[in-house]
């Protein structure tokens, strides 16, 4: 048997990876990772405690030893792809560079072991980082008020589509019907479902974008609302937008605007200027919060402020402070209850009176360590680096359209902002579809990007390079693109089989769906 | 700005590859009046250094080195250093939603191994990814439920978290699903059975119960199941403390559990982010919401992992999805594994054990002090407890506070009917000494400094 040949492709060359079985493979009884202080308390008999609530016999958990721990997952992580390793252009998720200082500061004693219940005055420092990270995305979109309490996009636009709902509400009439582009992620149907509204899709116009006769023909008195993401999804900003915001508005119904896009707008464009009355951020895309192998995300709403009054509850607010009582001591070289009671005469804190809230949507105030990495990202860049990002995320995407367009068909002239869609309508004549090509780009080492979304376009390779990547790494995905499009031609059935490089080959997704295997079961 | 990756000249030679004259011009689509043409009004940029001096302050301002009683949805266990190691390997933090199976078979496997270890600890056969938290999970159980009997109606004990009935009202309200709140038995302080039954209609989906609830009593499953189910209901089990399930027996007989994984690992970090989880039986399987990782083989018949059953999920099914889900909470719920894999099958068994130890010292030692009271004493409880007192709870936290400690959090805001009465949580964390002087506090008695 050989050895793999030590051949370079692009910008990538195998290597080992370890294998690792299931960590209840590796497990065997007496083997232990923790260790536990002796108890100070007098000990108990749980049995005798919880009487019929006991539970005599323990889950089966592994039992392993803390090397093994590191070992299993560190090799785990090596079959991951991640940023840090190279280009990740799935278009519409914004993996941007995710900084380290974000992790480091929301791991702070002070604030990552802050809980929810203590008193308002000694959350004081918590309380400040949620002010201004408000502060901070209130102007960044132009709106007059926010919640962070959503903990995801989705989450979000649950939210948003609420206050909607509720300023119908209102004034006497919840009304009917969303409307949402053919182009939209699945979570706006979705969300509009759940806060009881039907779904109205509307046809995108020949340049993808939103057609405004066919809006004016049916907006009526029973419209809620449109969802709309600008730019869209295939990259396209709506250049009648505040036309759109007119139409609603002249029969009463609000834009909602899915700010999954954002990062091609922060400094350069305000969405509360150009008619927006309620959008989601993501803070996990635009604000490089981390991804994690899929959350935790977080989804602020942002709204005019017809909108304020039925935020969810709580809302930060600016109270007259109470009188204090600092604890008589303090931990040597931890400045923290003395610096209480400092003569501030207010503080900031919770409102839980508004009488016409639409509720909580999540326990606590929402994932809070995603505030923290949020803020640093926004300090970190200041101004003028937000207003940077935003130019060279879109200067990558323009530059791979530049690339590329010649090789691929572009099914949208309209000018790209930080995202480019093409189709495989050439390759697919040679009977390679868009899944082969991303399938593909994994042996030059990139992660692929968005397959077959937006549904609008047969076939979408939807690319977002967002402005993490150099000059170098794009010329590498550029030259990766134009080979794959020359393997079309010379070898299709290469691209069909791909990937060649990976530990594992393309798996079985069919029989995983009819004969679900979702867990570990031990072997008889 | 450091984390841009170019020279001006770089993009000087990738606009004219563009073709563009300017930078502005490829934001020309942008109608002009729209257009920013000034700083916004944000901080100045700040270096690394500035930025963790900013973030040290905010943490000092926050009171450190407390000792802490609070609970309450939001539990303080030890986290063992290797979690934080793990989950900031860049293979996991800066990887995306594991669609792409060939080169995220890390972040796969790892999802299987959380939904075995959610199925050993819950009794249930099937677990999900991760949801937001308990409370959206609690809420979503519900939508489940109402899907899979074709009834809209819940009932909901009063002894649930307020917040999460908070959130399940919010998420119900506009998708025509009434809830009736069924009260608690004052003596016990679990679900008031009479009451729990005479509530139950042919309209019911679904009872759900937390156990251990609120107040850190241990719900009757087993009798609760049956009264539920001899309507037709389903029985859907909120656990908030996931740690208890090293000594409480699993609620087998529920048909769908939500729990909150957050004591597995997860820094308080004032409230989020959390790790909410469904599990259920085979038979609920196609009306689960969330991601799920199933096994199966590659093209060389290697075992390997997909997402999969995504036919329940918002990007295929759009507004006839399970539930608009998307991003969840995958770096948490890999905290989760990590924690249950240093513990194991003998150490969350142990680690249960300290806190019902710790939880049982504090209860006899506080609730035996003049002028305080153990409710619900002759329940079976975990490691909370609700004492009621003759002092304010307002007075008697400030008199605690004077000597480092946060006491009980005060519960006349939700439940007026108890008086003056405060929920105190003990774990494997909290020592004698804070006890004991908390006892001598509350007694009024003098502490030594």
């Amino acid at each position: 048997m050989t050895a793999t040949p030590r051949t370079t492709l692009g910008k990538v060359r195998a290597h080992q990876t370890q294998n690792e079985g299931l960590i209840f493979e590796k497990s065997s009884p007496g083997k232990r990772a923790y260790k536990l202080p002796p108890l100070d308390v007098p000990d108990v008999d749980p049995a005798a405690l919880l009487g019929g609530a006991y539970r005599p016999e323990p889950g089966q958990l592994p039992e392993v030893s803390e090397i093994e721990v590191i070992r299993h997952f560190t090799r785990l992580s090596t079959w991951n792809y991640a940023i840090d390793l190279g280009m990740y252009p799935l278009g519409s998720c914004t993996m941007k560079y995710n900084p380290r200082v974000n992790e480091f500061v929301s791991r702070i004693e002070g604030l990552a072991e802050a809980h929810p219940y203590r008193p308002e005055s000694l959350a004081q420092g918590s309380l400040e980082i949620v002010e201004l990270l408000q502060r901070c995305l209130i102007e960044i979109t132009g709106m007059d008020a926010i919640t962070l309490q959503p903990a995801a996009g989705a989450h979000g636009e649950f939210t948003g589509i609420l206050l909607v709902r509720a300023y119908h509400q209102s004034r006497g009439n919840p009304r009917k019907k969303v409307l949402i582009p053919d182009s939209a992620h699945g979570t706006n149907p979705a969300t509009a479902a759940i806060c009881g509204y039907e779904v109205q899709n509307i046809k995108s116009n020949p340049e993808g974008g939103i057609d405004v006769a066919e809006l004016e023909r049916i907006v009526d008195e029973d419209t809620a609302a449109l969802m709309l993401t600008n730019p869209s999804t295939i990259g396209v900003f709506e250049s009648e937008i505040h036309r759109i915001a007119d139409i609603l508005h002249a029969k009463g119904a609000l834009l909602y605007m899915d700010g999954a896009n954002m990062n091609a707008l922060v400094g350069k464009t305000r969405p509360g200027d150009f008619g927006v009355d309620v959008m989601h951020l993501n803070l996990h895309k635009t604000f490089s919060t981390p991804h994690g192998g899929g959350g935790p995300g977080s989804g602020p709403v942002a709204c005019k402020a017809i909108l304020e009054p039925f935020l969810p509850t709580p809302v930060l607010v600016r109270k007259p402070a109470p009188a204090t009582t600092t604890p008589t001591t303090t931990t040597p070289g931890a400045p923290g209850p003395s610096h209480l009671g400092t003569g501030e005469t207010t503080q900031l804190g919770w409102s839980f009176d508004r009488p016409q809230t639409v509720g909580r949507v999540r326990a606590f105030y929402g994932n809070y360590g995603m505030f923290i990495r949020a803020l640093a990202y926004i300090l970190a860049n200041g101004p003028d680096g937000l207003r940077q990002t935003t130019e060279d995320a879109v200067l990558n995407a323009n530059y791979i359209r530049a690339g590329l367009q010649d090789l691929y068909e572009l099914p949208y002239k309209t000018a790209s902002m930080h995202e480019v869609v093409f189709s495989d309508k050439r390759q697919a004549a040679r009977g390679i579809k868009t899944g082969d090509i991303a399938k593909r780009l994994i042996d030059y080492g990139f992660h692929p990007y968005t397959v077959s979304f937006p549904m609008i376009v047969s076939g979408a390779l939807m690319i977002e390079p967002t402005e993490s990547e150099s000059l170098e790494e794009l010329d590498l995905f550029i030259a990766a693109m134009r080979s794959i499009a020359a393997e079309v031609e010379s070898n299709p059935d290469l691209v069909k089989s791909a990937p060649h490089s990976t530990r594992v080959s393309r798996l079985d997704e069919v029989t995983a769906a009819r004969k679900p295997i979702l867990r570990w079961k031990p072997t008889a | 700005m450091r984390y841009l990756p170019k020279s001006d000249a770089e993009r000087a030679q990738m606009l004219s590859a563009t073709g563009a004259l300017s930078i502005d011009e490829l934001f020309a689509m942008i109608p002009a009046e729209y257009r920013i043409t000034s700083d916004l009004d944000l901080p100045r940029q700040l270096g690394e250094s500035e930025i963790i001096d900013y973030f040290k302050a905010a943490g000092a301002k926050n009171a450190v080195g407390l000792a802490s009683f609070l609970g309450a949805g939001c539990y303080r266990h030890y986290r063992p250093v290797v979690i934080d190691s793990l989950v900031q390997r860049g293979e996991f933090l800066t990887s995306y939603t594991p669609y792409q199976a060939e080169i995220t078979q890390g972040t796969l496997q790892a999802i299987f191994e959380f939904q075995t270890m959610i199925c050993e600890l819950t009794g249930m056969d099937v677990a999900n990814a991760s949801m937001y938290d308990g409370s959206t999970g609690a809420a979503e159980a519900i939508m489940m439920a109402t899907r899979i009997t074709g009834r809209s109606h819940s009932v909901v004990a009063r002894s649930v978290h307020p917040e999460y009935r908070e959130v399940m009202a919010t998420y119900h309200q506009h998708q025509g699903l009434p809830t009736t709140t069924v009260d608690y038995n004052r003596e016990t302080g679990q679900v008031d059975l009479a009451a729990l039954d005479a509530a139950i209609t042919p309209d019911t989906a679904a009872v759900l119960v937390q156990s251990p609830n609120f107040f850190g009593v241990l719900e009757d499953i087993p009798a609760i199941a049956a009264i539920a189910h001899a309507k037709g209901a389903l029985l859907i089990v909120s656990i908030a403390e996931a740690v208890s399930l090293g000594l409480v027996r699993p609620p087998v007989e529920a048909d769908i559990v939500s729990l909150e994984a957050q004591s597995f690992g997860v820094a308080l970090s004032y409230g989020g982010p959390f790790c909410g989880v469904i599990a259920t039986k085979d038979k609920y399987l196609r009306q689960m919401p969330g991601r799920l990782a199933g096994q199966t083989t590659d093209a060389d018949g290697q075992r390997g992992f997909v997402l999969t059953l995504s036919t329940r999920e918002q990007h295929i099914r759009r507004e006839k999805a399970t539930s608009n889900i998307c991003t969840n909470q995958a770096l948490v719920a890999l905290m989760a594994t990590i924690f249950l894999t240093v513990y194991g099958k003998e150490g969350v068994r142990e680690l249960a054990h300290h806190n019902l130890a710790k939880a049982a010292y504090a209860a006899s030692t506080l609730g035996t002090q003049p002028g305080a009271k153990l409710l619900f004493a002759g329940s079976p409880r975990f490691h909370e407890f609700v004492l009621q007192t003759t002092d304010s709870p307002i007075d008697l936290n400030n008199r605690l506070l004077t000597h480092n400690i946060v006491g009980g959090l005060d519960l006349s805001k939700w439940y007026p009917e108890l008086g003056q009465s405060t929920l105190w949580c003990a774990t494997e964390l909290t020592t004698r000494d804070h006890i004991d002087t908390a006892a001598r506090v509350l007694a009024g008695a003098p502490v030594e400094a």
